[in-house]
């Protein structure tokens, strides 16, 4: 368990390092091995942790398939010259770090390990690799593949559809999301999109899959990046400014579309959000700054239904008036987000390392002032998984 | 030539498959709970018993929600944008995805009543589509 009590075994984020991104690809051509080294070295560097002391390696990722990216893990620490004691390599979808940030806290509070490193690494844009074309139509998917939906826009078209059809949701407060989370990138140098943007400018962008537009949708770029914990004891040591994992929660319903359990409601997120609060004891009012994982628009509306900061069929009404832009009363999404910073197939990690930056102060003209807890959460697949953490710098 | 995905066809879904090719829409029931579920499975997934059995469904249901695809998944389905992507509602109470046919995409809505249309994509596959009833 995390939290006070646990003393000097508490789990802490002491390091974290993202690449640099230029029109959203990595400033040389990299494999993902490489881009995972050298941010698994910056990460290091940033708390002053040898490589030689890392003994919890956490991945996931979808490259080298079939192949070397088989066993992720193994191939990872193979390429780094680490025999770590603790690995997980549970791939949930973008919502993995997440996840990966509750696996080694349990880790490091259980003595399994004593530095753990958690990274990612696409190229996906520099090898445009990404298209909208679905998965091998073998076991399940051969009941979803078969038709043709855009893949994954089309599954959050579909939950965005119901949505609005139970709760008379509207494209225009959608689009609220997309330009607040745009005035947030114009506050952050690394962002790929800085512009301001309207709602206007939303709702006449390409419709994609109805009813998301172009503007609904995150970004295709590359990216890396790495955290690396250890024990708060550990962290005393080190000139660094620790953040705390209060609490952490997961769970998962399904992959095809179809059995979504109810297209206008994210349970995943409504259970690992119960479990990370109640772990945490700290009630929704307590958080300064949220990071929530928005692959489209939708998705950022149901995850704050489902996590309680509003009621079921009021996300609209809550995202509405730019509420969550710089200066409202409910900072989200402070880096840009994967609509408007970088969104390189997996966004998790990247929401975990803006978190961290909030709590340390260093987000310069975006930094959240005061801010100590943050929520983060991660939804991984099309709505699938989701995993919550809580942070704290005290 | 079709080049579209096609069901890689194993032993959990070769009945379902053969059926359809015959232009029979089949469903599992489970005989404990009482409940139909889609795609087909080996322990029912609503009470986890493991007596359930086909049950062939009327070929009607319900709209639950859908897209209007306006970027192609893939090349392959670029000559057909745009086009309905729908989750059904089947009368039996089964849930799966397919397309809305034969009607204007723009036209398509939620609650909308939906009857079975067979596409014959090659010697062994029918996919079920549906249009309108």
């Amino acid at each position: 368990m995390a939290g006070t009590q646990n003393g000097a075994r508490e789990a802490v984020i002491v390091g974290v390092a993202e690449l640099p991104l230029q029109d959203g690809m990595l400033l040389k051509p990299m494999s993902p091995l490489q881009a995972q080294a050298r941010v698994a070295h910056a990460a290091l560097k940033d708390c002053g942790i040898a490589m030689s002391e890392v003994d919890g390696l956490l991945t996931a990722g979808m490259w080298g398939l079939p192949g070397a990216g088989m066993l992720p893990t193994v191939t990872l620490g193979e390429y780094l010259g680490i025999v770590p004691r603790f690995m997980d390599g549970t791939n949930i979808g973008g919502s993995a770090f997440e996840a990966h940030v509750g696996h080694a806290a349990s880790a490091i509070e259980a003595g399994k390990c004593e530095v753990a490193l958690i990274t990612y690494g696409s190229v996906q844009k520099s090898d445009r690799s990404r298209n909208l074309a679905g998965r091998p139509a073998g076991l399940t998917m051969q009941f979803e593949a078969p038709w043709g939906l855009p893949t994954p826009v089309g599954g959050y078209a579909i939950a965005a559809m119901r949505h609005m059809h139970e709760f008379g949701t509207t494209s225009e407060q959608l689009a609220e999301i997309a330009v607040a989370t745009r005035a947030w990138a114009s506050l952050n140098p690394a962002a790929m999109f800085r512009d301001p943007i309207s709602i206007a400018d939303v709702l006449a962008s390409p419709m994609i899959s109805d009813p998301l537009h172009l503007l609904d949708s995150c970004l295709v770029t590359d990216g890396a990046g790495a955290l690396v914990m250890t024990t708060a004891e550990h962290a005393r040591s080190l000139r660094v400014r620790p953040v705390y994992v209060r609490g952490h929660g997961e769970s998962q319903t399904h992959w095809t579309v179809a059995t979504m359990p109810d297209a206008a409601r994210l349970i995943p997120a409504e259970v690992s959000g119960r479990d990370a609060m109640a772990m945490a004891g700290i009630g929704l009012d307590a958080i300064d700054v949220v990071q929530i994982y928005d692959s489209f628009t939708i998705t950022v509306l149901l995850t704050l239904e489902a996590l309680g900061f509003c009621r079921r069929g009021e996300g609209g009404a809550f995202v509405s008036g730019q509420r969550t832009a710089p200066g409202g009363p409910f900072p989200m999404n402070t880096s840009g987000g994967g609509l408007s910073y970088c969104h390189p197939g997996m966004l998790g990690i990247f929401l975990l390392i803006e978190a961290v930056r909030q709590l340390r102060g260093e987000c310069g003209a975006r930094q959240v002032a005061g801010a100590k807890v943050a929520l983060v959460h991660g939804t991984g697949g099309t709505l699938s998984s989701g995993a919550t953490c809580i942070l704290s710098n005290h | 030539m079709y080049d579209k995905p096609l069901p890689i066809v194993d032993p959990d879904t070769a009945p379902y498959w053969q059926a359809a090719k015959e232009h029979r829409l089949l469903v599992k029931r489970c005989l404990d709970c009482g409940k139909a579920h889609f795609y087909p499975r080996e322990l029912c997934p609503y009470c986890h018993c493991d007596a359930v059995e086909w049950l062939q469904a009327k070929g009607t249901g319900t709209i639950y929600s859908f897209t209007v695809a306006r970027r192609p998944a893939g090349p392959a389905f670029k000559p057909d944008t745009p086009y309905v992507v729908a989750i059904i509602d089947l009368d039996e109470g089964a849930r799966m995805m397919t397309n809305i046919v034969g009607c204007p995409p723009d036209s398509v809505r939620i609650g909308q009543r939906v009857e079975v249309a067979y596409e014959d994509v090659n010697a062994d596959i029918s996919l079920p589509k549906f249009r309108p009833a």
